[in-house]
């Protein structure tokens, strides 16, 4: 337990400059959308919900070959390795400061991009509550293919390929709950906790493949 | 069984079978096409289009059973460590691969007479179409690593890790569509299937899967090839590195 909040503090103290670019990356998505498909506030209603929901996995995507990529390269996940420590407790501490780091600024500012895309009240609430349930998911399924493409020099284009299709079930279920207030909600939790269970083990195990 | 995961021995074994399987996948493909395309009736609802049944059916069962085929040797090769199931992983998936972008081809060329589109976004096309692209991913895995043990052990979590996901993803598609019925989409399973298309079709699954087991065969049997090559190239560089005995001496002299 010390040492997964040891990892915690220290990923959060590392990621004090990077945070920003994934959600420069999502307003800027969420800016471009309405450029693309016409300012028309009825359309821009209805697509709203899913199109923050996709700007957040994409945002996710993008933030994610760092994850892992720094502590292979300068040898922190042997030595933790070395130190006795399970690499399953590395996994959690960096996901969480992944998500705390991250995405959750994302879950934050996402109403307000709501608000411009014309969603009201009751969706406005739906959104963040689905962000807020179902963006853990984004981090934890990253974090297995980021666990694999770790030791890649080219791996950015390699992880993408490998995690959207794991995404199809959390963009699903979010995009729903966040568009009808909550019909799906329980199932988006439910793939939350199942990736929350199998991440830890997957990126442990393919990133104790990267460690020579 | 485990003793046909010794390289040698199934080379053996495969190369007596693999000209026996070849021959039956050659009948049973040519009996199950004539059958099929040629003898089989036409449906009396949609005429001759039917016929794109006998080939798309038997590749949508295929895509996913090849899926399941990879997970298991991704399995044993995670657990035991065998070097043929993983092999048999990385020559499963471009097969799988071929069989679910057939499916797709196929089911959009039946789709644009019978649904009047080329593609609609029924839960069955749209879970068919993310299992194309996790045979994608696999593939690209495989080929982004060098390192050939590596690349085995990262391919099989991926392929696991797929496996587990498959059902999620399949039965979150089917929430999908089912929230987004506006667009509303024909059922096209019939009540029961009439026997005189059954049977063909039945044949051909069979012709696809002996299919299938000719071609691992070959591509495991390639495979093995390269890698014996390899290891022999590696063993002949390292013996002309080191210098032979009378060069040896011919500096000392």
């Amino acid at each position: 337990m010390k040492a997964l909040f040891a990892i915690l503090a220290r990923d959060m103290g590392l990621a004090r400059q990077g945070w920003g670019l994934a959600l420069g990356f999502f307003a800027l998505f969420v800016t471009l959308m309405p450029l693309a498909v016409g300012p028309n506030l009825e359309v821009l209603r209805q697509l709203g919900p899913g199109m923050i929901w996709l700007g957040a996995a994409l945002a996710t995507l993008i933030s994610l070959d760092r994850l892992y990529q720094a502590d292979v390269e300068d040898g922190s996940v042997d030595q933790l390795l070395l130190s006795g420590m399970p690499l399953e407790v590395l996994v959690l501490g960096k996901v969480a400061a992944h998500w705390l780091t991250t995405i959750l600024p994302l879950v934050i500012v996402a109403p307000l991009l709501g608000v411009m895309l014309n969603l009201e009240g009751q969706a406005l609430w739906a959104l963040a509550i689905s962000l807020a349930v179902g963006t853990p998911a984004l981090s934890f399924i990253g974090s297995i293919a980021a666990a694999m493409t770790a030791g890649q020099r080219r791996g950015g284009p390699l992880l993408s390929i490998l995690v959207l299709p794991l995404f199809v079930p959390t963009l699903i279920f979010g995009a729903a709950s966040a568009a009808s207030s909550g019909e799906g909600l329980a199932f988006l939790g439910a793939v939350t906790l199942l990736s929350a269970a199998i991440s830890p083990f997957a990126s442990a195990a393919a990133l104790r493949l990267h460690v020579s | 069984m485990f003793g046909f995961a010794n390289p040698q021995r199934f080379m053996s074994f495969s190369g007596a079978a693999l000209p026996w399987v070849a021959a039956v996948t050659v009948i049973l493909l040519g009996v199950a096409a004539v059958w099929g395309l040629v003898l089989s009736p036409a449906d009396y609802q949609q005429g001759d289009t039917v016929r794109i049944m006998y080939v798309h059916v038997p590749a949508a069962w295929m895509a996913m059973a090849c899926y399941a085929a990879m997970a298991g040797a991704s399995f044993v090769s995670l657990i035991w460590g065998h070097a043929l199931a993983d092999v048999a992983a990385k020559a499963t998936a471009p097969l799988g691969a071929t069989f679910t972008g057939l499916a797709l081809v196929t089911g959009s060329l039946w789709g644009k007479p019978t649904w009047g589109a080329w593609w609609v976004w029924d839960a069955r096309l749209t879970s068919v179409l993310v299992l194309f692209f996790l045979y994608l991913g696999y593939m690209a895995l495989w080929s982004a690593i060098d390192d050939r043990i590596r690349a085995g052990r990262l391919a099989a979590i991926l392929a696991l890790v797929g496996a587990i996901n498959l059902p999620v993803i399949k039965f979150s598609v089917d929430f999908w569509n089912t929230l987004h019925q506006g667009t509303s989409v024909l059922r096209v399973d019939g009540p029961s299937l009439d026997t005189v298309f059954l049977y063909p079709l039945l044949m051909m699954a069979l012709g696809y899967m002996a299919l299938y087991v000719t071609l691992l065969l070959m591509r495991m049997r390639t495979e093995i090839w390269q890698q014996q090559t390899r290891a022999a190239a590696r063993r002949q560089a390292v013996e002309s590195e080191r210098p032979s005995p009378q060069t040896a001496e011919s500096t000392n002299g």
